[in-house]
Formats: structure tokens, C-alpha cells, sequence
């Protein structure tokens, strides 16, 4: 399994309702259902993706995140998640306060701008970096709001949501010294487990 | 002429009949003391009568939804494109039920059946009946072939519509319901186009108040009519566009109204034509009343979510971009009722330029969705 949903799985407790935003070729949700008991729905648009689902016994649901997700009620899941889709959604502040709204806890990962190779690539070359992780040119690139570490955090925040754990790690989702000591510098991806606002802090067995 | 089928078709099929002498209550207050259902089979069904998979048919659809009748048989049944070994409904695991409902014109009883208490037709006597009606013959028809459950029902259109149904009125006797291109209702404008059908049937001098064949006429040109209108309402804009444009037959105009000028009238008239000369007014009537009666949420206070709380099966819905008739809206009805419920729900909205009629196309997302939901039913 892809290493930033192992990390996430283990910050799903066993027996949550899960609702998985661009879940993929469904590999997280058959993973909990398999081991944790968890039942939800993944919401996918890519027709490949979604044939693995079916095929996998997934709840998968063809739908746009960029319409919203006003068929699900507020607070119908113990868990959204959302992996390395932010930075490709048309209003990522407004599926940040829906996801706030349908789950009590929101999981989000999403690359970092911030990351030193980043900032080296356009401070000397001047050009949108390109990566073998982020390997778009700024014209074809599904990835239309990069944001940084920082940046994310302050939008939690004037949407008071509180951050309950935050993980920076490097394109091979390995958490080190680097992504403690500096990680709006050293981490290349994001893990974010944040809350709703006004809801008390659910434990979360990790 | 050829006596080879091809490697993916069920072959060569034959309709059986089935007998039934109790009563059978229906909604409207009547009941039915005697009926006949056609069905045809295809597969095995193995020795836990696990696999069985009913095939509910649309408006104007019957028993023969797969294989030949004869090796001289021009065409397959209706849907053969997802019925046959390999297919999505692969023959080889399971075992296909496939009848025409109970009301039809295809050999099931219907309005045009010899009414054993009279030795007439039954004609505009025929009771009216609903899609529930329906679930309780085709349950009947289950007890008959020994299957407690099937493992999943499967239809298209008005078919979801049963396959929904069976899923609300007998949740232990379903696991897997595939719902295709349906609604959990029909609209204002669905019921309008279903009037409109049903007025020119009704005001065809043929009809005589239903009771036609004791003249030994039918009622042609309502029935062409009706075919024609619900035709337009199974093609999207650009399917018809694609097929005839504004294409005339010949390349001058006639400045009359008489003359078949544009090839989508002429491809409308010989449709209706083909129609009319197959299908009984009545059976038609009978359909279109299903359709509009069908809301399973009444009995809830329109509330569908609260109406498929008992339910236990898992569902696969899908619909098509183009279908208008029932557009993937009316499907994500279903499933948002459904994620509302709790339940088990995959949804597929599926890129197809053929409106209503794309769930009898085998476009290749659609027959790969199918199949990995097909095949991922244990039996």
C-alpha cells in the first residue's frame, strides 16, 4: 500500500465511518474494511479508478469534489480524508469547511511548495519547479492551489479548525529528524489530522 | 444460413410457462385467480440455488433477453450485449431468470389473454398494475424454480424500478441489486410524456374503449403514435443529430404536409409501424400506469431514505450522461437516499451519447462496471 496511506490507517480508529475524498483505486477503504471494520464511501471521478473499486467491493461513488458535498449530512462520518487532492480542487477552502462539515475529523495530505527543492528550483532557475514528484509543466498540471505547510495551517486556523497532528514527510513518505526539525522546509508532503470547529477532540487510538 | 451462435451467446433458448392457481392479491383491490408467466433461463443453477439473477424487463420488453430462438433468428434477445458467457452476467457462474411481467403481450398473461370467466379477452377488464404487483408474480415465479434468494436483480429503466422494489419489499430475498438508468419516480414531465402516449391510444376510434380485439381491429395509429413520442424520449439530441441531422430523403422540398421529408420522420414512422404491429394497446396502457404509480417513498411521506432503512441488499447504480428520460440525477436520488440509509452503494454515471437507450449499448465502461461488479457477487 502507498506509504501515506499506511500512516493514515493508523490514525483511522477501528469502526469509523469513513468518507474518502478522491479515494482512487480505493486501496485505503478496502484496506480498513479488511483490517478495522471501517465502512464509508470513496468518491472518485477517474472511470479506471473507479472500475478497481467495484471490482474491490468498495463503496465508490462517481462525483465531482468541485460540486461539493451537499448529499452528505452534517457530521455522517467520523473521518473524512482526503489525500493529494487539495491542491487539485477547484475551491480548496470551500472543500476544506465541507469536509469540517460532514466528518468530525478530517484527514489531508497534500504536497508541500514550501520545500526547499521548491523554493531552490524557482529562486535559481526562475521557472515553476518540475519535479520526478511533481512532474506537470504550469500550463497542463492538474495541481491548480499549491499551497506550503504555513499556508494550509493559516487557513485551519481562520476556519478554527484545530490541527491534531501533523506529519511532514519526503516523497517517499518517510518521517525523519528533517521533517520534525523544520517542516515547512525539509517535508515534501503534508499529513494533517485536523477537527471541527466545536467539537471536542475525538481520541484517536494511533 | 448459419446454425453457429456466437462463442459469447447463450445459443439457442426456449420459453417455458409457468402455471399459477392461487389468487394473487394486487394493489388495486382485484385480484388475479389464474396466470401464466413465460420466462427463459440461461446457466445452471448449482446445488445451493445461490446464483440466480432475475432480469426485470422495461416498458416494452419481455422473456427473450438473450440468445435465439432459432438458428434462422435474425437478432439475439434484447439483451444479449450483457447476457452470455464472458459477458457481464456471465452465464457461466450464474443461473438467469427472464420473464415477461405479468400485464404483457408476450405470451405472460395480460389484457390480451383469453379471461378464463368470460372466454373473451380480457381487454380493458385487465386490472391495472403496479411495479409491486410485479414483485410479488416474479416472487412467486422464484418460489417455482427454488431460489430463496437471489444473488442479485438486475434491470434497466422501468426494470430498476422492480429491481428496487424487490429490494424494499422482500430485503432477505435480494443481496445485490443492480439498478440501471432509473428513477425512484417518475417527474411531472415523465408522467406528462406517458399521457400523451396514452391519449392517443385512448382516442384512437380503433380503441373501443379497449375492447378491440372482440372487433378484430387494433388501434394502430394510437399505438404508432405513443411509440413514436416515447421513442423521441429514449435518444438524446446528439445521438439523433449524429443519426439523421436534418438529412432529407430526397434533396428537394415538398412545401406539403404529407410528404416524409426529414429521415428522422421517416425513422420515427417505421419505428412506431414496427411497433404497432407487435405490441397490444392495452399491455402499453398497463406499462405507462406502473411507470407513473411507481414511488416507493409515498409510504414514508416521500421520505426515500427512511423507505430503504430495512433494506439489506447492495446496490449498483448506474445512469448515463446523455439519458434525459431518466438523467443521472434521478439515479443520484437513489444513491444520496441510499449513503443516507447506510447502505452498500456503488454509482457510476457513465459517458454515453445514446440518452436512454445507452444501457442496451455495450459501451466499454459500461460493460467493464458491469462485469466487476458481476463478478465480484459470491455465490
Amino acid at each position: 500500500m502507498r506509504a501515506d496511506l499506511e500512516i493514515i490507517q493508523d490514525w483511522i480508529p477501528a469502526g469509523s465511518r469513513v468518507l474518502d475524498l478522491g479515494c482512487g483505486t480505493g486501496e485505503l477503504l478496502a484496506s480498513l474494511r479488511d483490517h478495522k471494520q471501517v465502512s464509508g464511501y470513496g468518491l472518485e471521478i477517474d472511470p479506471d479508478n473507479i472500475a478497481q473499486c467495484v471490482a474491490k467491493g468498495v463503496n465508490v461513488i462517481e462525483q465531482d469534489l468541485d460540486q461539493g458535498l451537499g448529499n452528505f449530512a452534517s457530521n455522517s462520518f467520523d473521518v473524512v480524508v482526503m489525500t493529494q487532492a487539495l491542491q487539485a480542487v477547484e475551491y480548496p477552502d470551500r472543500i476544506l469547511d465541507e469536509m469540517l462539515r460532514v466528518g468530525r475529523q478530517c484527514i489531508i495530505t497534500f504536497p508541500n511548495f514550501g520545500h526547499w527543492r521548491c523554493r531552490w528550483y524557482l529562486a535559481t532557475k526562475g521557472r515553476m519547479p518540475v519535479s520526478d514528484f511533481m512532474p506537470y509543466t504550469w500550463y497542463n498540471t492538474p495541481n491548480i492551489h499549491f499551497c506550503t505547510f504555513e499556508d494550509f495551517e493559516a487557513l485551519c486556523s481562520e476556519r478554527r479548525a484545530q490541527v491534531l497532528d501533523r506529519l511532514a514527510v519526503d516523497h517517499l513518505h518517510r518521517h525523519g529528524w528533517a521533517g520534525k526539525l523544520w517542516p515547512n522546509l525539509l517535508g515534501e508532503i503534508g499529513i494533517y489530522r485536523v477537527s471541527s470547529p466545536g467539537l471536542a477532540e475525538h481520541k484517536v487510538a494511533v | 444460413m448459419s446454425t453457429v451462435f456466437p462463442e459469447d451467446s447463450v445459443g439457442l433458448v426456449t420459453p417455458q410457462l409457468a402455471q399459477f392457481d392461487q389468487p394473487l392479491a394486487l394493489a388495486c383491490g382485484r385480484s388475479l385467480a389464474t396466470y401464466e408467466l413465460i420466462y427463459e433461463t440461461y446457466g445452471t443453477l448449482n446445488s445451493a440455488a445461490s446464483n440466480a439473477v432475475l432480469i426485470c424487463h422495461a416498458l416494452s420488453g419481455h422473456h427473450h433477453a438473450a440468445g435465439y430462438h432459432s438458428p434462422t433468428d435474425r437478432k439475439p434477445g434484447w439483451w444479449d450485449s450483457c447476457i452470455g458467457p464472458g459477458k457481464p452476467i456471465d452465464t457461466n457462474r450464474f443461473f438467469v431468470v427472464s420473464l415477461n411481467n405479468l400485464g404483457g403481450c408476450n405470451g405472460s398473461t395480460g389484457p390480451s389473454s383469453i379471461n378464463p370467466a368470460t372466454g373473451k379477452p380480457y381487454g380493458a377488464d385487465f386490472p391495472v398494475l403496479t411495479v409491486e404487483d410485479w414483485v410479488h408474480s416474479q416472487a412467486r415465479l422464484a418460489d417455482r424454480l427454488g431460489i430463496q434468494q437471489w444473488a442479485a436483480v438486475v434491470g434497466g429503466s422501468l426494470g430498476g424500478m422492480q429491481a428496487l422494489q424487490w429490494t424494499i419489499t422482500y430485503p432477505d430475498r435480494v443481496r445485490h441489486c443492480l439498478d440501471i438508468a432509473s428513477a425512484p419516480k417518475l417527474s411531472a414531465q415523465n408522467i406528462a410524456f406517458n399521457e400523451v402516449a396514452r391519449q392517443a391510444i385512448l382516442t384512437d376510434p380503433e380503441f373501443h374503449g379497449g375492447s378491440f380485439q372482440d372487433q378484430g381491429v387494433i388501434p394502430k395509429r394510437g399505438l404508432m403514435l405513443a411509440r413514436m413520442v416515447g421513442h423521441i424520449t429514449y435518444l438524446s439530441d446528439d445521438s439523433m443529430g449524429e443519426k439523421f441531422g436534418r438529412e432529407l430523403k430526397s434533396d428537394k422540398l415538398n412545401y406539403d404536409f404529407h410528404s416524409v421529408e426529414f429521415q428522422v420522420e421517416s425513422y420515427l414512422r417505421y419505428q412506431g409501424e414496427e411497433f404497432s404491429g407487435r405490441f397490444d394497446a392495452n399491455t402499453y396502457l398497463l406499462m405507462t400506469k406502473a411507470l407513473d404509480y411507481f414511488d416507493p417513498a409515498a409510504a414514508h411521506g416521500g421520505d426515500l431514505a427512511a423507505t430503504l432503512a430495512n433494506v439489506t441488499a447492495d446496490y449498483c447504480v448506474m445512469s448515463f450522461t446523455t439519458d434525459w428520460r431518466f438523467s443521472p440525477a434521478r439515479s443520484r436520488e437513489i444513491v444520496d437516499a441510499l449513503i443516507a440509509a447506510r447502505k452498500n452503494v456503488c454509482y457510476l454515471d457513465i459517458d454515453s451519447p445514446y440518452g436512454h437507450d445507452a444501457f442496451l449499448i455495450p459501451t466499454p465502461r459500461y460493460i467493464t462496471g458491469f462485469s466487476n461488479y458481476m463478478n465480484r457477487i459470491v455465490c
